[in-house]
Protein backbone atom coordinates (compact mmCIF):
# COMPACT_ATOMS: atom_id res chain seq x y z
CA UNK A 1 0.00 0.00 0.00
CA UNK A 2 1.62 3.25 -1.07
CA UNK A 3 -0.68 5.52 0.88
CA UNK A 4 1.21 6.62 3.97
CA UNK A 5 0.51 5.04 7.36
CA UNK A 6 -0.86 7.32 10.11
CA UNK A 7 1.94 9.19 11.93
CA UNK A 8 3.55 6.91 14.49
CA UNK A 9 5.34 7.94 17.68
CA UNK A 10 8.43 5.93 16.79
CA UNK A 11 10.67 7.49 14.13
CA UNK A 12 13.89 5.56 13.72
CA UNK A 13 16.63 7.44 11.93
CA UNK A 14 20.19 8.67 11.84
CA UNK A 15 21.88 11.82 13.04
CA UNK A 16 25.08 12.71 11.19
CA UNK A 17 27.63 15.01 12.78
CA UNK A 18 29.22 17.10 10.03
CA UNK A 19 31.66 18.54 12.57
CA UNK A 20 33.57 15.33 13.07
CA UNK A 21 32.98 13.37 9.86
CA UNK A 22 36.41 12.91 8.30
CA UNK A 23 35.15 11.64 4.95
CA UNK A 24 36.77 8.20 5.21
CA UNK A 25 33.87 6.40 3.40
CA UNK A 26 33.92 3.62 6.03
CA UNK A 27 30.12 4.01 6.43
CA UNK A 28 29.60 3.61 2.68
CA UNK A 29 31.85 0.55 2.47
CA UNK A 30 30.40 -1.12 5.57
CA UNK A 31 26.89 -0.46 4.23
CA UNK A 32 27.73 -1.99 0.87
CA UNK A 33 29.33 -4.98 2.57
CA UNK A 34 26.39 -5.67 4.88
CA UNK A 35 23.66 -5.11 2.33
CA UNK A 36 25.36 -7.19 -0.33
CA UNK A 37 24.67 -10.21 1.84
CA UNK A 38 21.61 -8.97 3.71
CA UNK A 39 17.98 -10.05 3.67
CA UNK A 40 17.14 -7.87 0.68
CA UNK A 41 19.41 -9.73 -1.70
CA UNK A 42 22.71 -8.80 -3.34
CA UNK A 43 23.78 -5.39 -4.61
CA UNK A 44 25.58 -6.54 -7.77
CA UNK A 45 27.94 -4.23 -9.65
CA UNK A 46 28.48 -3.82 -13.38
CA UNK A 47 32.07 -4.31 -14.52
CA UNK A 48 33.38 -4.24 -10.90
CA UNK A 49 37.05 -4.72 -11.76
CA UNK A 50 36.96 -3.18 -15.25
CA UNK A 51 37.49 0.28 -16.65
CA UNK A 52 34.04 1.66 -15.73
CA UNK A 53 32.70 0.01 -12.60
CA UNK A 54 29.24 1.03 -11.43
CA UNK A 55 26.76 -0.20 -8.92
CA UNK A 56 24.31 0.66 -6.18
CA UNK A 57 25.53 2.20 -2.92
CA UNK A 58 23.14 3.37 -0.21
CA UNK A 59 25.65 5.88 1.12
CA UNK A 60 27.54 8.48 -0.89
CA UNK A 61 30.06 10.71 0.86
CA UNK A 62 30.46 14.15 -0.71
CA UNK A 63 33.25 16.59 0.17
CA UNK A 64 32.62 20.30 0.13
CA UNK A 65 34.71 23.41 0.62
CA UNK A 66 32.85 26.20 2.39
CA UNK A 67 34.41 29.59 1.78
CA UNK A 68 33.98 32.00 4.68
CA UNK A 69 34.83 35.64 5.15
CA UNK A 70 36.66 36.27 8.42
CA UNK A 71 38.49 39.20 9.94
CA UNK A 72 41.68 37.68 8.54
CA UNK A 73 40.45 37.31 5.01
CA UNK A 74 38.89 34.35 3.29
CA UNK A 75 39.08 30.88 4.75
CA UNK A 76 37.96 27.53 3.36
CA UNK A 77 36.42 24.99 5.67
CA UNK A 78 36.20 21.36 4.58
CA UNK A 79 32.90 19.59 5.25
CA UNK A 80 32.47 15.91 4.48
CA UNK A 81 28.87 15.08 3.83
CA UNK A 82 27.47 11.53 3.89
CA UNK A 83 24.22 11.32 1.94
CA UNK A 84 21.70 8.50 2.33
CA UNK A 85 17.96 7.90 2.70
CA UNK A 86 16.45 10.25 5.28
CA UNK A 87 13.38 8.04 5.96
CA UNK A 88 11.07 11.04 5.52
CA UNK A 89 7.83 11.31 7.47
CA UNK A 90 5.84 12.13 4.32
CA UNK A 91 7.97 10.68 1.52
CA UNK A 92 6.87 11.26 -2.08
CA UNK A 93 8.90 8.22 -3.17
CA UNK A 94 6.28 6.06 -1.42
CA UNK A 95 3.12 7.76 -2.68
CA UNK A 96 4.23 7.89 -6.35
CA UNK A 97 4.86 4.12 -6.44
CA UNK A 98 2.25 2.52 -8.74
CA UNK A 99 2.65 -1.03 -7.42
CA UNK A 100 2.79 -0.78 -3.63
CA UNK A 101 6.40 -1.99 -3.65
CA UNK A 102 7.55 1.19 -1.95
CA UNK A 103 6.21 1.54 1.56
CA UNK A 104 6.72 3.21 4.91
CA UNK A 105 6.51 0.96 7.94
CA UNK A 106 3.82 2.05 10.38
CA UNK A 107 5.65 0.71 13.43
CA UNK A 108 8.99 2.56 13.12
CA UNK A 109 8.81 4.76 10.01
CA UNK A 110 11.46 2.92 7.98
CA UNK A 111 10.97 3.36 4.21
CA UNK A 112 11.51 0.13 2.29
CA UNK A 113 11.11 -1.42 -1.17
CA UNK A 114 9.48 -4.82 -1.62
CA UNK A 115 11.81 -6.41 -4.16
CA UNK A 116 9.13 -8.87 -5.25
CA UNK A 117 6.65 -6.17 -6.23
CA UNK A 118 8.94 -3.47 -7.72
CA UNK A 119 8.55 -3.11 -11.50
CA UNK A 120 11.60 -0.85 -11.87
CA UNK A 121 9.73 2.19 -13.25
CA UNK A 122 12.13 4.51 -11.37
CA UNK A 123 9.45 7.09 -10.61
CA UNK A 124 10.38 6.95 -6.90
CA UNK A 125 13.99 7.87 -7.72
CA UNK A 126 12.71 10.87 -9.66
CA UNK A 127 10.47 11.85 -6.74
CA UNK A 128 13.34 11.91 -4.22
CA UNK A 129 15.34 15.17 -4.05
CA UNK A 130 17.95 13.51 -1.81
CA UNK A 131 19.15 10.89 -4.29
CA UNK A 132 18.38 8.10 -1.86
CA UNK A 133 17.29 5.59 -4.47
CA UNK A 134 19.34 3.89 -7.16
CA UNK A 135 18.15 1.19 -9.53
CA UNK A 136 20.09 -2.02 -9.91
CA UNK A 137 20.72 -2.63 -13.58
CA UNK A 138 21.24 -6.33 -12.86
CA UNK A 139 18.18 -6.92 -10.69
CA UNK A 140 15.89 -4.47 -12.52
CA UNK A 141 14.46 -3.20 -9.24
CA UNK A 142 14.92 -0.13 -7.09
CA UNK A 143 17.35 -0.30 -4.18
CA UNK A 144 17.60 1.87 -1.11
CA UNK A 145 18.84 2.16 2.46
CA UNK A 146 16.90 -0.17 4.76
CA UNK A 147 18.22 1.46 7.95
CA UNK A 148 19.63 -2.06 8.39
CA UNK A 149 16.22 -3.35 9.41
CA UNK A 150 17.79 -6.82 9.20
CA UNK A 151 20.38 -5.83 11.85
CA UNK A 152 18.55 -3.57 14.29
CA UNK A 153 15.92 -6.20 15.19
CA UNK A 154 18.21 -9.19 14.64
CA UNK A 155 18.16 -11.30 17.77
CA UNK A 156 20.98 -13.53 16.55
CA UNK A 157 23.31 -10.53 16.86
CA UNK A 158 24.87 -9.28 20.04
CA UNK A 159 22.68 -6.41 21.39
CA UNK A 160 25.60 -4.00 20.90
CA UNK A 161 25.63 -4.86 17.18
CA UNK A 162 21.93 -4.18 16.66
CA UNK A 163 22.52 -0.89 14.91
CA UNK A 164 22.96 0.06 11.26
CA UNK A 165 26.25 -1.07 9.70
CA UNK A 166 27.22 2.53 8.85
CA UNK A 167 26.85 3.60 12.48
CA UNK A 168 28.81 0.62 13.77
CA UNK A 169 31.62 1.24 11.28
CA UNK A 170 32.10 4.99 11.79
CA UNK A 171 35.57 5.45 13.36
CA UNK A 172 34.86 8.99 14.58
CA UNK A 173 31.33 8.32 15.84
CA UNK A 174 29.93 10.90 13.50
CA UNK A 175 26.85 8.75 12.95
CA UNK A 176 24.18 8.15 15.57
CA UNK A 177 21.15 5.89 15.43
CA UNK A 178 18.00 6.07 17.50
CA UNK A 179 14.37 7.11 17.87
CA UNK A 180 13.91 10.70 16.74
CA UNK A 181 10.23 10.56 17.64
CA UNK A 182 11.12 10.32 21.34
CA UNK A 183 12.21 13.74 22.63
CA UNK A 184 14.00 12.09 25.57
CA UNK A 185 16.17 9.78 23.44
CA UNK A 186 19.92 10.53 23.35
CA UNK A 187 19.89 11.41 19.65
CA UNK A 188 16.89 13.73 19.98
CA UNK A 189 18.78 15.53 22.75
CA UNK A 190 21.84 15.71 20.51
CA UNK A 191 19.76 17.32 17.77
CA UNK A 192 18.32 19.84 20.23
CA UNK A 193 21.75 20.67 21.71
CA UNK A 194 23.57 21.11 18.44
CA UNK A 195 20.81 22.74 16.33
CA UNK A 196 20.46 19.71 14.10
CA UNK A 197 18.68 20.42 10.84
CA UNK A 198 16.73 18.61 8.13
CA UNK A 199 17.80 18.77 4.47
CA UNK A 200 15.71 20.82 2.00
CA UNK A 201 12.66 21.22 4.27
CA UNK A 202 11.01 23.31 1.52
CA UNK A 203 9.90 20.14 -0.27
CA UNK A 204 7.74 19.26 2.71
CA UNK A 205 8.79 15.60 2.93
CA UNK A 206 9.91 16.09 6.57
CA UNK A 207 13.12 14.05 6.73
CA UNK A 208 13.57 12.09 9.96
CA UNK A 209 17.38 12.01 9.69
CA UNK A 210 19.09 15.17 10.88
CA UNK A 211 22.49 16.73 10.29
CA UNK A 212 24.54 18.47 12.99
CA UNK A 213 26.28 21.56 11.59
CA UNK A 214 30.04 22.07 12.03
CA UNK A 215 30.86 23.77 15.36
CA UNK A 216 32.35 27.28 15.34
CA UNK A 217 36.13 27.12 14.76
CA UNK A 218 38.37 27.62 17.80
CA UNK A 219 40.83 29.89 16.00
CA UNK A 220 38.71 32.85 17.05
CA UNK A 221 37.90 33.93 13.54
CA UNK A 222 34.55 32.26 13.12
CA UNK A 223 32.67 33.62 10.17
CA UNK A 224 29.68 34.77 12.23
CA UNK A 225 31.57 36.56 15.04
CA UNK A 226 34.85 37.51 13.39
CA UNK A 227 33.92 41.10 12.59
CA UNK A 228 32.89 41.74 16.24
CA UNK A 229 36.13 40.49 17.83
CA UNK A 230 39.21 42.19 16.31
CA UNK A 231 42.41 40.69 17.70
CA UNK A 232 46.03 41.80 17.84
CA UNK A 233 48.44 40.42 15.27
CA UNK A 234 50.61 37.55 16.45
CA UNK A 235 54.31 38.46 16.80
CA UNK A 236 57.02 35.84 16.76
CA UNK A 237 59.82 37.35 18.88
CA UNK A 238 62.36 34.73 17.88
CA UNK A 239 62.28 36.01 14.32
CA UNK A 240 63.41 39.50 15.40
CA UNK A 241 67.01 40.78 15.33
CA UNK A 242 68.64 41.08 18.82
CA UNK A 243 68.13 44.82 19.25
CA UNK A 244 64.47 44.76 18.37
CA UNK A 245 63.91 41.71 20.54
CA UNK A 246 65.33 43.69 23.48
CA UNK A 247 63.20 46.69 22.54
CA UNK A 248 60.07 44.55 22.41
CA UNK A 249 60.87 43.06 25.79
CA UNK A 250 61.57 46.52 27.27
CA UNK A 251 58.39 48.02 25.91
CA UNK A 252 56.29 45.06 27.00
CA UNK A 253 57.21 45.54 30.67
CA UNK B 1 16.98 14.39 -16.80
CA UNK B 2 18.08 11.79 -19.30
CA UNK B 3 15.57 11.73 -22.18
CA UNK B 4 14.58 8.07 -22.27
CA UNK B 5 13.39 7.11 -25.73
CA UNK B 6 10.74 4.70 -24.45
CA UNK B 7 9.10 7.32 -22.22
CA UNK B 8 9.12 10.02 -24.90
CA UNK B 9 7.53 7.61 -27.39
CA UNK B 10 5.02 6.62 -24.70
CA UNK B 11 3.87 10.20 -24.07
CA UNK B 12 3.85 11.15 -27.79
CA UNK B 13 2.12 8.01 -29.13
CA UNK B 14 -0.36 7.50 -26.32
CA UNK B 15 -1.02 11.26 -26.43
CA UNK B 16 -1.84 10.99 -30.14
CA UNK B 17 -3.95 7.87 -29.55
CA UNK B 18 -6.03 9.28 -26.71
CA UNK B 19 -6.18 12.60 -28.56
CA UNK B 20 -7.65 10.82 -31.58
CA UNK B 21 -10.15 8.98 -29.37
CA UNK B 22 -11.05 12.36 -27.82
CA UNK B 23 -11.71 13.80 -31.29
CA UNK B 24 -13.88 10.77 -32.15
CA UNK B 25 -15.81 11.31 -28.92
CA UNK B 26 -16.33 14.98 -29.73
CA UNK B 27 -17.38 14.06 -33.29
CA UNK B 28 -20.03 11.70 -31.96
CA UNK B 29 -21.32 14.52 -29.75
CA UNK B 30 -21.35 17.20 -32.46
CA UNK B 31 -21.69 15.62 -35.91
CA UNK B 32 -25.36 14.55 -35.68
CA UNK B 33 -26.50 18.04 -34.69
CA UNK B 34 -24.23 19.62 -37.34
CA UNK B 35 -25.73 17.31 -39.96
CA UNK B 36 -29.30 18.07 -39.03
CA UNK B 37 -28.64 21.81 -39.06
CA UNK B 38 -26.77 21.88 -42.38
CA UNK B 39 -28.58 19.26 -44.42
CA UNK B 40 -32.27 19.68 -45.25
CA UNK B 41 -34.33 17.09 -43.38
CA UNK B 42 -36.26 16.07 -46.52
CA UNK B 43 -32.99 15.04 -48.22
CA UNK B 44 -32.41 11.29 -47.89
CA UNK B 45 -28.68 11.96 -48.35
CA UNK B 46 -28.49 12.44 -44.58
CA UNK B 47 -28.75 8.68 -43.98
CA UNK B 48 -25.93 7.99 -46.45
CA UNK B 49 -23.78 10.62 -44.75
CA UNK B 50 -24.39 9.10 -41.34
CA UNK B 51 -23.25 5.70 -42.55
CA UNK B 52 -20.21 7.14 -44.35
CA UNK B 53 -19.08 9.16 -41.34
CA UNK B 54 -19.52 6.05 -39.22
CA UNK B 55 -17.01 4.20 -41.41
CA UNK B 56 -14.41 6.92 -40.81
CA UNK B 57 -15.10 6.93 -37.09
CA UNK B 58 -14.70 3.14 -36.96
CA UNK B 59 -11.29 3.45 -38.60
CA UNK B 60 -10.39 6.31 -36.26
CA UNK B 61 -11.42 4.29 -33.18
CA UNK B 62 -9.24 1.39 -34.27
CA UNK B 63 -6.32 3.69 -35.12
CA UNK B 64 -6.65 5.55 -31.79
CA UNK B 65 -6.70 2.29 -29.84
CA UNK B 66 -3.65 1.01 -31.74
CA UNK B 67 -1.69 4.22 -31.14
CA UNK B 68 -2.58 4.22 -27.45
CA UNK B 69 -1.64 0.55 -27.06
CA UNK B 70 1.65 1.13 -28.94
CA UNK B 71 2.42 4.01 -26.55
CA UNK B 72 1.60 1.91 -23.49
CA UNK B 73 3.85 -0.89 -24.75
CA UNK B 74 6.68 1.65 -25.15
CA UNK B 75 6.26 2.64 -21.50
CA UNK B 76 6.49 -1.02 -20.46
CA UNK B 77 9.84 -1.11 -22.30
CA UNK B 78 11.16 1.39 -19.75
CA UNK B 79 10.54 -0.96 -16.83
CA UNK B 80 13.23 -2.99 -15.12
CA UNK B 81 10.72 -5.82 -14.63
CA UNK B 82 8.25 -5.55 -17.57
CA UNK B 83 6.43 -8.79 -16.73
CA UNK B 84 5.25 -7.26 -13.45
CA UNK B 85 3.64 -4.27 -15.22
CA UNK B 86 0.16 -5.46 -14.19
CA UNK B 87 0.98 -4.52 -10.60
CA UNK B 88 0.93 -0.85 -11.63
CA UNK B 89 -2.89 -0.83 -11.64
CA UNK B 90 -3.13 -1.31 -7.87
CA UNK B 91 -2.12 2.00 -6.23
CA UNK B 92 -4.56 4.46 -7.82
CA UNK B 93 -5.29 5.93 -4.40
CA UNK B 94 -1.93 7.70 -4.22
CA UNK B 95 0.01 7.32 -7.48
CA UNK B 96 -0.61 9.27 -10.67
CA UNK B 97 1.24 6.61 -12.64
CA UNK B 98 -1.19 4.02 -11.34
CA UNK B 99 -4.18 6.29 -12.07
CA UNK B 100 -2.86 6.75 -15.60
CA UNK B 101 -2.73 2.99 -16.01
CA UNK B 102 -6.29 2.52 -14.75
CA UNK B 103 -7.68 5.39 -16.87
CA UNK B 104 -5.87 4.17 -19.99
CA UNK B 105 -7.51 0.76 -19.72
CA UNK B 106 -10.94 2.16 -18.73
CA UNK B 107 -10.90 4.27 -21.91
CA UNK B 108 -10.78 1.06 -23.92
CA UNK B 109 -14.25 0.13 -22.63
CA UNK B 110 -16.12 2.83 -24.61
CA UNK B 111 -13.52 2.57 -27.41
CA UNK B 112 -14.10 -1.10 -28.17
CA UNK B 113 -17.72 -0.92 -27.07
CA UNK B 114 -18.42 1.75 -29.68
CA UNK B 115 -16.27 0.03 -32.30
CA UNK B 116 -18.12 -3.27 -31.97
CA UNK B 117 -21.54 -1.57 -31.79
CA UNK B 118 -20.80 0.56 -34.85
CA UNK B 119 -19.53 -2.45 -36.79
CA UNK B 120 -22.83 -4.12 -35.87
CA UNK B 121 -24.69 -1.14 -37.30
CA UNK B 122 -25.15 1.38 -34.48
CA UNK B 123 -26.48 4.66 -35.91
CA UNK B 124 -24.16 7.55 -34.97
CA UNK B 125 -27.26 9.70 -34.35
CA UNK B 126 -28.57 7.34 -31.66
CA UNK B 127 -28.51 8.05 -27.93
CA UNK B 128 -26.16 5.12 -27.41
CA UNK B 129 -23.58 6.71 -29.70
CA UNK B 130 -24.03 10.05 -27.92
CA UNK B 131 -23.46 8.43 -24.52
CA UNK B 132 -20.49 6.41 -25.79
CA UNK B 133 -18.97 9.53 -27.36
CA UNK B 134 -19.31 11.48 -24.11
CA UNK B 135 -17.68 8.66 -22.10
CA UNK B 136 -14.91 8.31 -24.69
CA UNK B 137 -14.10 12.05 -24.72
CA UNK B 138 -14.10 12.28 -20.91
CA UNK B 139 -12.01 9.17 -20.28
CA UNK B 140 -9.39 9.96 -22.93
CA UNK B 141 -9.02 13.49 -21.54
CA UNK B 142 -8.67 12.04 -18.02
CA UNK B 143 -5.99 9.61 -19.22
CA UNK B 144 -3.86 12.37 -20.75
CA UNK B 145 -4.43 14.50 -17.64
CA UNK B 146 -3.08 11.63 -15.50
CA UNK B 147 -0.06 11.23 -17.81
CA UNK B 148 0.78 14.91 -17.34
CA UNK B 149 0.24 14.70 -13.58
CA UNK B 150 2.85 11.90 -13.31
CA UNK B 151 5.43 14.54 -14.18
CA UNK B 152 3.87 17.72 -12.85
CA UNK B 153 3.51 16.17 -9.38
CA UNK B 154 7.28 15.65 -9.00
CA UNK B 155 8.51 18.57 -6.92
CA UNK B 156 12.25 17.79 -7.20
CA UNK B 157 12.11 18.49 -10.95
CA UNK B 158 11.40 22.21 -11.10
CA UNK B 159 10.71 22.20 -14.86
CA UNK B 160 7.97 19.59 -14.45
CA UNK B 161 6.38 20.93 -11.29
CA UNK B 162 4.82 23.73 -13.35
CA UNK B 163 1.22 24.78 -13.93
CA UNK B 164 1.84 24.84 -17.70
CA UNK B 165 2.62 21.12 -17.94
CA UNK B 166 -0.94 19.76 -17.73
CA UNK B 167 -2.56 22.16 -20.27
CA UNK B 168 0.30 21.64 -22.74
CA UNK B 169 0.00 17.84 -22.51
CA UNK B 170 -3.76 18.06 -23.04
CA UNK B 171 -3.49 20.50 -25.95
CA UNK B 172 -0.72 18.58 -27.73
CA UNK B 173 -2.60 15.28 -27.35
CA UNK B 174 -5.66 16.92 -28.86
CA UNK B 175 -3.45 18.46 -31.57
CA UNK B 176 -1.81 15.22 -32.72
CA UNK B 177 -5.14 13.39 -32.42
CA UNK B 178 -6.79 15.98 -34.68
CA UNK B 179 -3.98 15.66 -37.25
CA UNK B 180 -4.66 11.92 -37.35
CA UNK B 181 -8.43 12.46 -37.58
CA UNK B 182 -8.04 14.80 -40.56
CA UNK B 183 -5.69 12.41 -42.36
CA UNK B 184 -8.13 9.53 -41.74
CA UNK B 185 -11.11 11.56 -43.05
CA UNK B 186 -9.17 12.26 -46.25
CA UNK B 187 -7.92 8.70 -46.69
CA UNK B 188 -11.16 6.81 -46.01
CA UNK B 189 -13.20 6.61 -49.22
CA UNK B 190 -16.40 8.10 -47.86
CA UNK B 191 -18.97 10.44 -49.21
CA UNK B 192 -19.74 13.17 -46.70
CA UNK B 193 -19.85 16.96 -46.74
CA UNK B 194 -16.49 18.33 -45.61
CA UNK B 195 -18.05 21.06 -43.49
CA UNK B 196 -19.58 18.44 -41.21
CA UNK B 197 -16.66 16.13 -40.59
CA UNK B 198 -13.28 17.14 -41.86
CA UNK B 199 -13.30 20.94 -41.93
CA UNK B 200 -14.11 21.80 -38.29
CA UNK B 201 -11.37 19.47 -36.99
CA UNK B 202 -8.80 20.86 -39.42
CA UNK B 203 -9.80 24.47 -38.82
CA UNK B 204 -9.89 24.48 -35.01
CA UNK B 205 -6.67 22.53 -34.81
CA UNK B 206 -4.71 24.91 -37.06
CA UNK B 207 -6.27 28.15 -35.78
CA UNK B 208 -6.83 27.48 -32.09
CA UNK B 209 -5.16 24.38 -30.62
CA UNK B 210 -1.69 24.68 -32.20
CA UNK B 211 -1.15 28.40 -31.48
CA UNK B 212 -2.53 27.95 -27.96
CA UNK B 213 -0.15 25.06 -27.25
CA UNK B 214 2.88 26.93 -28.62
CA UNK B 215 1.86 30.10 -26.75
CA UNK B 216 1.65 28.21 -23.45
CA UNK B 217 4.97 26.57 -24.23
CA UNK B 218 6.58 30.01 -24.68
CA UNK B 219 5.19 31.13 -21.33
CA UNK B 220 6.48 27.88 -19.82
CA UNK B 221 9.99 28.45 -21.15
CA UNK B 222 9.93 32.00 -19.87
CA UNK B 223 8.93 30.82 -16.39
CA UNK B 224 11.81 28.31 -16.45
CA UNK B 225 14.34 31.02 -17.25
CA UNK B 226 13.18 32.94 -14.18
CA UNK B 227 13.24 29.95 -11.82
CA UNK B 228 16.11 29.60 -9.36
CA UNK B 229 18.60 26.83 -10.09
CA UNK B 230 19.32 24.21 -7.42
CA UNK B 231 22.39 25.24 -5.40
CA UNK B 232 24.67 22.93 -3.44
CA UNK B 233 24.61 25.28 -0.42
CA UNK B 234 20.82 25.04 -0.17
CA UNK B 235 20.74 21.28 -0.78
CA UNK B 236 23.26 20.57 2.01
CA UNK B 237 22.08 23.32 4.35
CA UNK B 238 25.68 24.60 4.47
CA UNK B 239 24.87 27.93 2.78
CA UNK B 240 24.45 29.48 6.25
CA UNK B 241 28.18 28.93 6.84
CA UNK B 242 29.52 30.41 3.62
CA UNK B 243 29.64 29.79 -0.10
CA UNK B 244 29.79 26.10 -0.87
CA UNK B 245 31.54 24.24 -3.68
CA UNK B 246 32.07 20.55 -4.20
CA UNK B 247 35.77 19.71 -4.23
CA UNK B 248 35.54 15.97 -4.36
CA UNK B 249 32.85 13.73 -5.83
CA UNK B 250 31.67 10.74 -3.80
CA UNK B 251 32.57 8.36 -6.61
CA UNK B 252 35.06 8.38 -9.47
CA UNK B 253 32.71 6.89 -12.08
CA UNK B 254 29.21 7.88 -13.18
CA UNK B 255 26.46 6.34 -11.07
CA UNK B 256 22.72 5.93 -11.60
CA UNK B 257 21.97 9.42 -10.28
CA UNK B 258 24.51 11.33 -12.37
CA UNK B 259 23.65 9.24 -15.44
CA UNK B 260 19.87 9.55 -15.08
CA UNK B 261 19.59 13.08 -13.68
CA UNK B 262 22.73 14.87 -14.82
CA UNK B 263 21.91 15.26 -18.51
CA UNK B 264 23.42 18.48 -19.88
CA UNK B 265 23.39 18.28 -23.67
CA UNK B 266 19.84 19.58 -24.18
CA UNK B 267 20.34 22.84 -22.31
CA UNK B 268 23.30 23.60 -24.58
CA UNK B 269 21.12 23.44 -27.70
CA UNK B 270 17.78 24.32 -26.16
CA UNK B 271 17.23 27.62 -27.99
CA UNK B 272 17.50 26.04 -31.44
CA UNK B 273 15.42 22.99 -30.49
CA UNK B 274 12.67 25.18 -29.02
CA UNK B 275 12.39 27.06 -32.31
CA UNK B 276 12.26 23.79 -34.27
CA UNK B 277 9.55 22.31 -32.04
CA UNK B 278 7.41 25.48 -32.04
CA UNK B 279 7.73 25.96 -35.82
CA UNK B 280 6.84 22.33 -36.60
CA UNK B 281 3.80 22.36 -34.30
CA UNK B 282 2.52 25.68 -35.62
CA UNK B 283 3.21 25.14 -39.32
CA UNK B 284 2.40 21.44 -39.74
CA UNK B 285 -1.40 21.87 -40.05
CA UNK B 286 -1.09 24.96 -42.24
CA UNK B 287 1.47 23.36 -44.53
CA UNK B 288 -1.20 20.86 -45.60
CA UNK B 289 -2.68 23.29 -48.11
CA UNK B 290 0.49 23.92 -50.19
CA UNK B 291 1.61 20.31 -49.74
CA UNK B 292 -1.56 18.86 -51.27
CA UNK B 293 -0.66 20.57 -54.56
CA UNK B 294 2.56 18.54 -54.68
CA UNK B 295 1.70 15.24 -52.98
CA UNK B 296 -2.08 15.03 -53.30
CA UNK B 297 -3.86 13.21 -50.47
CA UNK B 298 -0.59 11.76 -49.17
CA UNK B 299 0.24 15.30 -47.99
CA UNK B 300 -2.13 14.83 -45.02
CA UNK B 301 0.00 11.96 -43.74
CA UNK B 302 3.12 14.05 -44.24
CA UNK B 303 1.43 16.65 -42.02
CA UNK B 304 0.81 13.99 -39.36
CA UNK B 305 4.50 13.08 -39.47
CA UNK B 306 5.62 16.72 -39.23
CA UNK B 307 3.27 17.41 -36.32
CA UNK B 308 4.33 14.25 -34.46
CA UNK B 309 7.97 15.20 -35.05
CA UNK B 310 7.32 18.65 -33.56
CA UNK B 311 5.69 17.12 -30.48
CA UNK B 312 8.52 14.58 -30.26
CA UNK B 313 11.12 17.38 -30.17
CA UNK B 314 9.00 19.27 -27.63
CA UNK B 315 8.77 16.16 -25.44
CA UNK B 316 12.48 15.38 -25.81
CA UNK B 317 13.24 18.89 -24.55
CA UNK B 318 10.68 18.53 -21.75
CA UNK B 319 12.69 15.62 -20.37
CA UNK B 320 16.21 16.55 -21.41
CA UNK B 321 16.13 20.19 -20.28
CA UNK B 322 14.75 19.46 -16.82
CA UNK B 323 17.13 19.66 -13.87
CA UNK B 324 16.70 17.35 -10.91
CA UNK B 325 17.27 18.75 -7.41
CA UNK B 326 19.65 15.91 -6.48
CA UNK B 327 22.26 17.13 -8.96
CA UNK B 328 22.87 20.08 -6.63
CA UNK B 329 24.68 17.69 -4.25
CA UNK B 330 27.18 17.05 -7.02
CA UNK B 331 27.72 20.78 -7.43
CA UNK B 332 26.86 20.63 -11.13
Amino acid sequence: MTTLPPPAPKKLGLVIDLDICVGCHACAVACKEWNDGGDFGPLPDTDPYGAHPSGVWFNRVHSYAVEQDTAHGKREMTVHFPRSCLHCETPACVTVCPTGASYKRAEDGIVLVDEDKCIGCQLCAWACPYGAREISAQRGTMQKCTLCVDRIYNETLDPADRQPACVAACPTRARHFGDLGDAASPISKLVAERDGYALMPEFGYRPVNKYLPPRPRRDGCDAKTSSATPRGEALDRDQLPGVLRWLDRALSR
Amino acid sequence: MRPTFSIILFTVLSGAGYGLLFVVGLSLLSVPSLMSSLIPPWSNAIDTFAIDIRVTLEVALAAGALLAIAGLFCSVGHLGKPLRAWRAFSQWRSSWLSREGVASVLTFVPTFGLLIAMLCGLDIRSNGALLGGAALACLSAITVYCTARIYSSLKPVRAWNSRYVVPVYLLLACYTGALWAVALYVSTPVFSPVFVSFLPVFFWNAILIAPLAVGLKLLYWRSLAKAAQPYVGDATGLARLGSVRSFEQPHTEENYLTHEMGFVLARKHSRRLRVIASALILLAPLSAIPLTFVFGDAAWWLVVLLGLLGVFVERWLFFAEARHAVIAFYGR
